[in-house]
């Protein structure tokens, strides 16, 4: 067999080789993206909450995308205590101002950044949240203070549509 | 190998045109040229939104579409509303939510999540304002119907004076399209009846035409890219086999048998 | 079989294959000495088992979608084609897979029945192909009733109802089936537990299918044993691997085809109207690869008679290994046996265009006429013909197919298997 003909049948066989590899690809990926949100679900991206009946001190919790979102009115002394902290004490250093727009509200996702439970209202040792499945203590900004999660509590999108409505998304 | 195939594509033929048989009912349809079939068969956006304003102003006071969503609109491969437009569609129709904090049902103007409104609460009621009859859901009627796209744009323009000898009970009509020849729908096209925005002259063959698309993309969302995807998917298929055909040809040439 | 003891080569190998012989089975899988003259019909054994690993993860996928519910099982598909992502593609191709998985059985079937490989040695991998063929209806059915479409509803409602023919217990039988007094939603959901169940029951018989096969070995077109193993047979792979490759991707272009261009064309339309317990569609009909037994069914007046004539018509598959008492096995050196072959596949494709059609006036008598036949063909024409019947000479080895024999006709019959240069 001469070299010539051995290196078009290398050739020949790479090439079908690789064209087939394509195709497993392009037949596989359908199989893994249908278990990504589908477009019914993405479409259903915002929702609207009435806060006139929230008193200060109080804190209401609404269904977004399937996760709680905590919606808290807090008073003066809450808004200064947030405020006074030092961010060097921070284990994710944030803002209260880039946190809360408007000071007077409060609106993150109610998940623990640690694994993802509901933590609880006025609970733990900074005043704001407790987190009791694995102990993680938030502040009235719902910053991490202590415990193992990592980050503070999300802040979705959101806007005033007028003084007693907001829109989460 | 060539009896094989020869006998492979008799035999898909025979399956294939065993069932066009018995699908269709033999009555010879109007024809139009459908700009969606072929093999890159695409919709006329045009026809899309025109058909769109039809059903709205003329069959969604009967028929519901549970199955599209106002998002729909503004989605590739339909009508392709902008977003805008198909937001501003949406907020023109009341749509029932709730309950609200009160128990409460209340309503609110529609978003773009929000399915196509039904005109009835439901089958009964729907049936109980229509003389009995159910004004079918236009989600799927297309391929819900064994004259397809054909059937539904010959049945708008068939409406005829009944044969003599034909007698019609109160609230049916003659179609000669209709299966049986009775409806219980009326004519509900007529020149005119409704004002394209794009200046498009309405004539009962144009409206049955775009609503007829409309209909077709309602049933098929996908259509677009479906035909898109086979088209490359058959073109790789070709490529592949070719190839597998002389790496075979190749490996079967170290023994001397023919494949 | 490999007829020498396999040892890996590598430490780990060897220590691996002493306590579980996978490397055994895998080299004995591509070593697996197959004849060297198989045509193209025999590559529907590995488009077969494409067809089932297709619809299973397919059919898995749109298991994460879709609720067996009746008020929420029509949404749900609807949801599938509109809002999954790739779902319409997905549901296209598992609906058509079914189509195609049909399409290849059947000629797989009938391949065994012009080459004679239900014969002995083979009996056994035959009728375990008839259970896997029978499973392979019995989901196809279930699947058909998922979508609780009009047809769904009113062909699971007439299926079922075939029961009620069994004298005494029938009504009790139909009732249980339904687990109510009709078709409805417990009839659904147990539907959709054993449509989910089935393909990997039949999985497993293809496993055992393949593991008789692999015990004497492939029949071939010529129908003869193996004389000389190094002579007449070639490794699986690559040449047969490659080989049923190329056919499978012919076969995927067609699958692709229906699947991309003409999706509904092998459903019906009434599928696509939600069930509705108070009106049956004008022409109920079963999927297409069900229709010659529908026929068979229909053409016999007797409710109980025409059950019984329908299974019969199956089950007798399962017997013909013993029905057919010719010694030789390819229809190329049986003359009389492969004139009565084809009128055998004329009449299956006349029973199946019957059962597409009323059952009343000339269709009757058609279908009366070819059930009568396709009995005819199994219970008396095969039987008689291995004694009658003047065979060809067969030849003496796979490689010498010709020699001594009549080479006009074998010639013409397998031209491009059995020549050798």
């Amino acid at each position: 067999m001469s070299e010539k003909k051995t290196n078009r049948r290398d050739f020949l066989f790479t090439a079908t080789y690789a064209v087939g590899a394509v195709g497993v690809g392009a037949a596989v990926w359908p199989m893994i993206d249908q278990m990504n949100p589908d477009a019914s679900v993405k479409a259903l991206a915002s929702t609207e909450v009435d806060i006139s009946t929230v008193d200060p001190g109080k804190t209401i919790t609404v269904l977004w995308r399937g996760k709680p979102v905590f919606i808290r009115r807090r008073t003066l002394d809450e808004i200064n205590e947030a405020k006074s902290v030092n961010l060097k004490d921070l284990k994710h250093p944030e803002k209260d101002e880039d946190r809360a727009k408007n000071p007077e509200w409060l609106v993150m996702l109610g998940v623990c950044t640690h694994l993802g439970c509901v933590p609880l209202d006025q609970k733990g040792d900074y005043n704001g949240w407790f987190c009791p499945c694995h102990g993680s203590h938030y502040d009235i900004s719902g910053r991490i203070r202590k415990g193992p999660a990592p980050t503070n509590m999300e802040v979705p999108k959101y806007e005033f549509v007028d003084a007693n409505t907001i829109k989460i998304g | 190998m060539k009896n094989f195939l020869r006998l492979l594509f008799l035999l898909t033929l025979f399956i294939g045109s065993s069932f066009n048989s018995y699908a269709a009912e033999k009555v010879e349809y109007l024809k139009t040229d459908w700009s969606f079939k072929g093999l890159f068969g695409k919709f006329d956006r045009g026809a899309l939104q025109r058909g769109y304003q039809v059903y709205t102003e003329v069959c969604s006071s009967c028929h519901s579409m549970k199955y599209l969503s106002y998002r729909n609109l503004a989605e590739k491969g339909g009508p392709e509303f902008t977003e805008a437009q198909a937001k501003a569609i949406a907020a023109s129709f009341e749509v029932k939510d709730g309950p609200n904090a009160d128990g409460d049902m209340f309503t609110r103007p529609g978003k773009l999540s929000d399915k196509f409104v039904m005109p009835y609460e439901n089958v009964k009621a729907a049936q109980a304002a229509n003389g009995g009859a159910y004004p079918p859901d236009m989600s799927v009627l297309v391929k819900a119907r064994g004259g397809g796209v054909d059937y539904i744009y010959s049945l708008l323009q068939g409406y005829e004076d009944p044969p003599v000898g034909v007698n019609l009970d109160d609230g049916v009509y003659y179609n000669k399209y209709m299966y049986g020849n009775k409806i219980k729908m009326a004519n509900q096209l007529s020149d005119g009846l409704v004002e394209y925005a794009d200046g498009t002259s309405a004539t009962v063959e144009q409206m049955s035409k775009d609503v007829t698309t409309f209909l077709m993309w309602a049933a098929e969302p996908h259509l677009e890219s479906r035909h898109r995807m086979g088209f490359k998917a058959i073109v790789y298929l070709i490529i592949l086999t070719i190839l597998v055909y002389f790496s075979m040809k190749r490996i079967w040439s170290r023994i001397e048998t023919k494949v | 079989m490999s007829e020498h003891e396999y040892i890996p080569k590598s430490k780990v190998g060897k220590w691996f294959n002493d306590r579980l012989p996978l490397l055994t089975l895998a080299n004995h899988l591509t070593d697996y000495p197959t004849p060297k003259n198989l045509n193209y019909w025999w590559t529907f054994g590995g488009i077969l088992t494409f067809c089932l690993i297709t619809q299973i993860v397919t059919g898995l996928v749109l298991a994460m979608h879709y609720i067996a519910h009746a008020d929420m099982a029509f949404d749900s598909v609807e949801h599938i084609m509109r809002d999954v992502n790739y779902g319409w593609l997905i549901r296209y191709i598992h609906a058509n897979g079914a189509s195609m998985f049909f399409l290849a059985v059947y000629i797989h079937i009938f391949r065994s029945l012009f080459y004679g490989s239900y014969k002995s040695p083979r009996e056994i991998i035959w009728i375990i192909g008839i259970i896997i063929y029978l499973l392979m209806m019995a989901a196809a059915f279930m699947g058909y009733v998922l979508p609780w479409g009009q047809m769904s509803f009113w062909g699971a409602t007439v299926i079922t109802n075939l029961f009620s023919a069994i004298p005494l217990v029938g009504e009790g039988i139909v009732t249980w089936l339904w687990g109510g007094y009709s078709v409805d939603n417990p009839t659904l959901t147990r539907f959709f537990t054993l449509h989910y169940l089935i393909p990997f029951l039949i999985l497993g018989l293809v496993v055992l299918h393949i593991w008789a096969l692999h015990v004497p070995g492939n029949n071939n077109p010529v129908g003869i044993d193996i004389k000389k193993p190094s002579k007449d047979t070639v490794p699986f792979h690559p040449y047969i691997v490659i080989k049923d490759g190329f056919a499978l991707l012919m076969f995927m272009i067609v699958f692709a085809f229906f699947v991309f261009y003409t999706p509904n064309i092998l459903g019906h339309a009434d599928n696509y109207i939600e069930a509705d317990p108070l009106v049956t569609p004008a022409h109920i009909v079963p999927e297409w690869y069900l229709l010659p037994f529908y026929a068979i069914l229909r053409s016999v007046p007797d409710k109980l008679l025409g059950v019984v004539a329908m299974l019969s018509a199956i089950l007798i598959l399962a017997a013909l290994p013993w029905l057919d008492t010719s010694k030789i096995r390819s229809a190329v050196f049986r003359p009389l046996y492969r004139q009565f072959y084809w009128i055998l596949v004329a009449d299956v494709l006349i029973l199946g265009y019957v059962g597409a059609m009323p059952a009343e006036g000339l269709y009757l008598l058609v279908a009366r006429v070819a059930t009568a036949y396709y009995f005819l063909h199994f219970l008396v024409v095969l039987p008689i013909l291995g004694f009658k019947e003047k065979t060809l000479p067969v030849p003496l080895s796979i490689t010498e197919p010709v020699l001594g024999g009549s080479p006009n006709l074998a010639m013409a019959k397998n031209k491009e298997s059995l020549t050798n240069k």
